[in-house]
């Protein structure tokens, strides 16, 4: 077989990382408002809530298909690994991500029932958050695999450290949530947004903390790779850190949009030192990106279409975005 | 007793599926008839048709979210219970899966939105595009799934190199030899699923005596377009079978029920297929009529489900009486499109009320005869997942215990049950509503750029 002339890999896996952190900020907001649901002071407030990201989440979750889809496309290594390993963990990712958007659905035409549809919301969303960090720390962990097969047990991703991550991921998208919340709310909703801010980002900063210090114990490749030499990822921590400054300091000052923008800051500076401690396991311990990739023709076959469709699919959403952009009212919405 | 990963796995995919065809089968019709009456409303600038287009839009987004949901968990199964088969045939089934997701967001993101909510606010013409490329959509949506499901029946384009499926043509892999027929098939299923639940909604407004004319009117289009494609079904069917017969001898044999490869075999009306003694009980058939249809020659010989051992045979009595529901099912379509041209005379076919109340009933018909169609094709295509080549107990994914395939299955179960209860009873009270109340349009209420905000009837 001839090499082909340029390695599609690369550019995959920059759709696919893409894809990944867009998904995590976009819907993690919109789950952030499901865990802080059930503790809002009010119904008032929990509209609003709802509100702010009705228009949105569901475009937000389109990056979770679009991402699992081209998975099995790009890298079907990861895909037929990383499922059955996680599989009772996708499971519970299903049935959260499912509940809660039939949640969304029908609460608004719910009237004696809403209060089910409350906690479908809540729960669904607070499982499908856990489930997700637990993703993450099982990939941390790494995968027992032999043959490119998963070969370990049904609960190998559910230890002491992934319910720590999940955990994490729970506070992360609680904060995101608390801070999309400040942006978009005005009055007694928003001043209860403020106040969760602090307690939300001790949380988060306290396990991403022991989180740190765990990892390298976990897997010495990344304790080789973060403690070896100095080298300028070391820039990523100190960026997230101090975003979580200027998040401080912005709740503070009391501004409004800041605090959400600094939120994904640390978001985005956490999610490359997670790729720069793996790169470029994709599979770790055992395997690479190249190693996981699908052949030449078939990852050609499929990016000629997406590149058509993901500028399309970008316009359109920060169209949305810009449609619903503003205050959420509670007057203006529907119920 | 040991649970067996195989077998809950079949039954966990068999029923997440056949709970997931039911929405798109139904929605890819319902798109073409909505279509259809947005034309029509376009052409003759009659505010009914208006009227009418918005029910049947408020219908379809609630059944289109069903099928949204429904389909998430779909993208998942193969790799979490068969991940052999995830992995070996990734570099062709990866592109065709993600190309039907792409065709789905694309649809979603650009014409969906306009269709449910643009009313009064497009143009009629732009709003009647958006209509018309979102059937379409539909359509390629659907293309995708079966290309990537006949490919399994019957693989093409492809060679094997160190347990990966290779891609060496494309356009022989996704036009593959089923191709065109499972297509066809299945496109003429979607327009009889439309063509009927609109016919058994129109006939209970005509009963209730709701908006009469309109539904008149619209019961009286679909019945004309029914006649046209329910024995086009037919046909087209037979062909299907004939092509079936060519690729997969077995799995014909197991629709016959027919043990030994021989001439003049019978056309079998009712028997008990018994697996283990390799024979038929209580038969009762039409001499020569199998042979007829196969062959299309009295004395043509067919082969016999004892070609193959008998532990590649697929469950007969399952496929047997699978395939005699559905062509049951598409008899009773046929003699209910005829009566309805028989009453043409002073419009009694909105009058009778056994025919009203029939076509009710008529409304599950195709999605029984769907389902059961279905259950042919794969049952049938036992025990090979990519026909001829990977069994179904090669694909199964190495690390998968009993007791995990038994915990998603009553899960799934559990959560359908659930989201599904909820769905089909807001479905009743959009139908109940009626096209009086998608007169009405709420602005405020439209905020949602979502499938289910488009329809008005409240929950309970």
């Amino acid at each position: 077989m001839s090499e082909p002339i340029f390695d599609l890999t690369y550019v995959w896996a920059a759709i696919i990382a893409f894809g990944v952190i867009m998904y995590v900020l976009m819907d993690g907001f919109d789950l952030g408002q499901g865990i802080l649901f059930m503790f809002a002071p009010s119904e008032h407030d929990r509209d609003i809530m709802m509100n702010s990201v009705a228009p949105v989440w569901d475009g937000n979750e389109t990056w979770l298909v679009l991402g699992g889809a081209g998975l099995l496309a790009a890298f079907p290594l990861v895909y037929s690994i990383f499922l059955p390993a996680l599989y009772i963990g996708v499971f519970l990712l299903l049935a959260g991500l499912i509940f809660r958007g039939v949640a969304f659905e029908f609460r608004f035409k719910a009237h004696t029932s809403r209060y089910l549809w409350n906690w479908a919301f809540a729960i669904g969303s607070t499982v499908a958050a856990f489930a997700q960090g637990a993703v993450v720390g099982a990939y941390i962990q790494g995968f027992e695999t032999e043959n490119m097969r998963y070969v370990g047990g049904a609960l190998d991703w559910l230890s002491p450290f992934t319910v720590l991550t999940g955990l994490g991921l729970v506070a992360g998208y609680a904060l995101l949530g608390a801070t999309w919340l400040v942006m978009k709310s005005e009055g007694s909703t928003q001043q209860w947004a403020y106040r969760l801010v602090k307690p939300l980002l001790a949380a988060v900063l306290l396990i991403f903390a022991i989180i740190s210090i765990w990892t390298p114990f976990v897997d010495p490749f990344v304790s080789e790779r973060w403690f070896s030499h100095i080298t300028p990822i070391w820039l990523l921590p100190i960026l997230a850190l101090a975003c979580a400054f200027w998040l401080y300091r912005s709740i503070q000052a009391k501004r409004e949009g800041t605090p959400f923008i600094a939120t994904m800051g640390m978001f985005i500076f956490t999610y490359l030192g997670l790729l720069a401690s793996k790169w470029p396991y994709v599979v770790p311990p055992n395997y690479t990106l190249s190693q996981a990739a699908s052949a030449h023709e078939s990852q050609l076959f499929l990016l000629l279409g997406l590149l058509f469709v993901i500028p399309i699919v970008l316009v359109y959403t920060a169209w949305t975005y810009w449609v619903f952009r503003g205050k959420v009212k509670a007057d203006q919405g529907y119920h | 007793m040991d649970l067996d990963p195989l077998v809950l796995s079949r039954i966990q995919f068999a029923f997440v599926v056949s709970f997931h065809a039911i929405f798109p089968v139904f929605t890819i019709g319902l798109a073409s008839y909505i279509a259809l009456i947005y034309g029509l409303a376009f052409k003759t600038n009659n505010p009914k048709w208006e009227r009418l287009g918005a029910f049947w839009t408020q219908v379809f987004a609630v059944v289109f979210g069903m099928g949204v949901v429904s389909g998430i968990v779909m993208s998942f199964q193969f790799g979490t219970n068969w991940s052999n088969f995830a992995l070996a045939t990734s570099n062709f089934l990866g592109p065709i899966l993600s190309y039907e997701v792409v065709t789905a967001f694309f649809l979603e993101a650009a014409f969906l939105g306009v269709l449910l909510f643009g009313r009064g606010k497009v143009p009629n013409g732009v709003h009647f595009f958006a209509a018309l490329m979102v059937s379409i959509g539909t359509f390629i949506s659907s293309f995708w799934i079966l290309s990537a499901n006949s490919w399994m029946q019957t693989p093409a384009g492809v060679e094997m190199r160190d347990g990966f499926y290779h891609v060496i043509d494309w356009s022989a892999a996704i036009f593959n030899d089923s191709f065109w027929y499972r297509f066809s098939h299945m496109a003429l299923a979607s327009f009889l699923t439309g063509g009927f639940v609109v016919a058994g909604v129109s006939a209970w407004f005509i009963i209730e005596k709701r908006d009469t004319e309109l539904h008149r009117k619209a019961l009286s289009m679909t019945l004309w377009l029914l006649l046209i494609i329910a024995p086009l079904q037919i046909f087209v069917g037979d062909m299907h079978g004939l092509n079936t017969l060519k690729h997969q001898p077995t799995k014909v044999a197991a629709m016959e029920a027919n043990w030994e490869t021989q001439k003049n075999v019978p056309l079998l009306l009712f028997a008990i297929p018994d697996q283990e003694a390799q024979k038929n009980h209580f038969e009762v058939g039409i001499p020569s009529m199998a042979s007829l249809i196969l062959t299309h020659e009295w004395d043509g010989e067919v082969p016999g489900i004892k070609e193959m051992p008998r532990d590649q045979q697929p469950n007969v009595p399952v496929v047997f009486w699978s395939f005699r529901i559905m062509v049951a099912m598409g008899v009773l379509m046929v003699l209910f499109a005829i009566t309805g041209l028989i009453l043409r005379k002073n419009k009694a076919y909105a009058r009778n009320r056994w025919f009203l109340q029939g076509l009710r009933l008529m409304s599950l018909a195709p999605f029984v005869a769907v389902l059961s169609g279905w259950f042919v094709t794969e049952v049938g295509r036992a025990p090979y997942l990519v026909y001829g080549q990977m069994t179904q107990a090669e694909a199964l994914t190495p690390s998968l215990t009993g007791g995990m395939a038994l915990f998603t299955l009553i899960g799934y179960i559990a959560v359908y049950a659930c989201v599904f209860a909820a769905g089909a009873y807001y479905l009743t009270r959009v139908i109940r509503a009626g096209t009086e109340a998608a007169e009405q349009h709420d602005d405020e209420k439209h905020r949602a750029k979502r499938p289910l905000s488009a329809a008005e009837a409240d929950f309970d």
